[in-house]
């Protein structure tokens, strides 16, 4: 992302809506920038993602792009989609069936000269590194191969805005790595803002330089990945960014000239960064990340393991690769910590599911939230 | 052997196709598209001569056909024929008979088009006009064609609606299938035999250049 490009006026979107499909959402992007719309299915990001390509009205709502504007329900302002200057590329990737690869990144090119179309499509494709397929037909083309024939027709109308909903989920794992580099890659020659869609977390951390969560049509955070993710703003989003360990306790004490905090949880004390915003006697949500769970480990006892120390019985173990995710269950609680180690780490401590553990809970990591309503935990 | 009888049939095919093909493609496309709450009911008109006795259409087709109707009188007046007993009558009601065979492949053809791809065609630009007639268009038209020669297969075979709307007048109302009954009733079975295996041998060609272009637009889905 340039200096020059993030100047540039990016995508400020607002829609409202009471139904069919609730809408309250803010969406801001800007130029050069990977905005990641992360929630469950039925959250309303493909909704949102047509109604600013406009081949969806929402009842409310202001959609500006590059300085213009595409929708203001306040002024009566609809743009027809076909006015809109952006790029999609969709989940099946809705390639033209009857035409060829070069011909559908051509279909996109009606503000050229139809004499120049050919060349352009052909340095497109090249581009997605399909040269030598241009003639082929969609269904003459791997999945890979469609998805990238609809990243090249995408950015075939100079789009003042990339739209991408959900461009990998229809491709093998294998093929999707390759496609992850390659869009990292094509991204540093991108001046627009960029909106990707998407149900995985990982993948919109791994790609997005922003994060907004969606939930039943609202927007409930926008951040990057680090602070959505280790800083979620209601055990809601926590939940929707799978920080599965989150609990409830009551603040306990203030400690400011230590930087720390004290909640009560489950019987014990436990240390966390000052959370001045919090009243003593008042009940918080609290979450770690399990990468700031640190197990206790048998063959190499740490001055470390006095921080937050917290004893149970293994609950599950699962091996997934190299790393063995675990659940600890403390003792007098029902629900479980949620963590990761090496996998020879857990052999070494003889870790199985019923054996007793220890692990501590990183002051830093813990993350105090008002709790929500629904929380019962 | 009727060969004028054919020829009427040909013609009175031909155009029948001919009006009903800018119908198809309209009313298809809009049934296929709309979900507005009158879809049901336009489907349910669409499908009627279908299920409706042919002597019950050509009775209703009569009655609003004749002199003393308005669109009979109108009709009149414009032209100076009558719409009952003549060429005329007997395509507008060929092209009501054939409403269901004409439409109903045409809509299903547009429905198979994804939405998505068709939201592409705007989000490629496409004003709406553009994006009919390079996507939509190429991609329905087989189906299109198919509904459009099952229409033409069927006005060659339809005998009820023909004889309550036309008669049988020789060269402007008389076609094939109502010559080969007046062959009959003639005792005149050679002439007969001979008109059926034309007309049989017609409809077998035409309904297999339907099935084959249909095929060909369940290859072209991607």
């Amino acid at each position: 992302m340039s200096g020059r490009a993030s100047d540039m006026p990016g995508l400020a979107a607002a829609l409202r809506q009471g139904g069919p499909i609730a809408l309250d959402a803010r969406i801001d992007c800007a130029a050069g920038e990977i905005l990641a719309l992360v929630g469950p299915s039925g959250s309303g990001k493909t909704t949102i993602l047509r109604a600013i390509a406009g081949t969806y009205r929402p009842q409310h709502g202001r959609i500006a792009v590059g300085g213009e504007t595409w929708l203001d329900d306040s002024s009566g302002i609809c743009l027809p989609a076909h006015r809109r200057r952006v790029g999609i590329v969709f989940q099946s990737y809705a390639l033209f069936p009857h035409m060829t690869a070069q011909e559908n990144v051509a279909a996109a090119m009606g503000h050229l000269p139809r004499a120049e179309r050919p060349a352009r499509a052909a340095r497109l494709l090249d581009m997605v590194h399909l040269s030598g397929l241009e003639a082929r037909r969609p269904s003459a083309l791997s999945g890979g191969q469609q998805q990238r024939v609809a990243v090249a027709r995408a950015l075939a109308r100079d789009p003042a805005l990339l739209l991408l909903d959900e461009p990998f989920a229809a491709v093998d794992k294998a093929t999707r790595q390759r496609l992850y580099r390659e869009i990292v890659e094509l991204r540093r020659t991108l001046r627009m803002p960029v909106v990707l869609v998407t149900h995985d977390l990982d993948e919109a951390s791994m790609l997005a330089d922003r994060i907004a969560v969606l939930h039943r049509g609202r927007t409930l955070q926008a951040g990057t990945p680090q602070e959505v993710t280790r800083r979620p703003v209601s055990p809601d989003v926590a939940r929707l960014v799978d920080l599965h360990n989150l609990f409830e306790a009551t603040l306990a004490e203030h400690r400011p000239a230590a930087g720390r905090s004290l909640i009560e949880w489950n019987g014990q004390r436990l240390e966390v960064a000052h959370a001045p915003g919090f009243a003593v006697g008042c009940r918080v949500a609290w979450a770690v990340p399990s990468g700031f769970v640190v197990l206790h480990r048998r063959d190499r006892p740490s001055r470390g393991d006095r921080e937050n120390p917290v004893a149970g019985t293994i609950e599950t173990m699962l091996a997934i690769g190299e790393m063995a995710q675990l659940s600890l269950r403390p003792h007098g609680q029902a629900l479980p910590i949620r963590f990761a180690v090496p996998m020879h780490v857990a052999e070494r401590n003889g870790l199985a599911p019923g054996v007793e553990a220890a692990v501590s809970l990183l002051a830093e990591g813990i993350h105090l939230m008002a709790p929500s309503d629904g929380a019962a935990r | 052997m009727d060969w004028s009888a054919l020829w009427l049939s040909l013609r009175l095919g031909a155009f029948t196709v001919l009006f009903l093909l800018p119908i198809a493609l309209f009313a298809g496309r809009a049934l296929a598209y709309s979900d507005r709450a009158g879809k049901s009911v336009a489907e349910a008109v669409v499908a009627l001569p279908l299920v409706l006795p042919p002597t019950v259409l050509g009775y209703y087709l009569l009655v609003a056909f004749g002199a003393a109707s308005p669109l009979g009188s109108l009709w009149q007046d414009a032209f100076g024929r009558t719409l009952v007993f003549s060429f005329d009558g007997l395509l507008l009601a060929s092209i009501l008979v054939n409403l269901p065979f004409a439409i109903q492949p045409a809509q299903r053809a547009f429905e198979a088009i994804p939405q998505d791809v068709r939201e592409a065609a705007a989000c490629c630009g496409m004003t709406p006009w553009q994006a009919v007639l390079r996507v939509e268009l190429p991609l329905a038209w087989p189906g299109l064609l198919t509904g459009l020669v099952l229409s033409f297969a069927h006005t060659l075979g339809e005998f009820g609606v023909v004889l309550m709307v036309g008669g049988s007048v020789p060269g402007e109302t008389r076609t094939a299938a109502i010559a080969i009954y007046d062959r009959v009733q003639a005792f005149d079975e050679a002439a007969a035999g001979r008109m059926s295996m034309v007309l049989l041998a017609l409809s077998l060609l035409t309904t297999g250049l339907a099935f084959a272009l249909s095929r060909r637009t369940g290859r072209r889905r991607p």
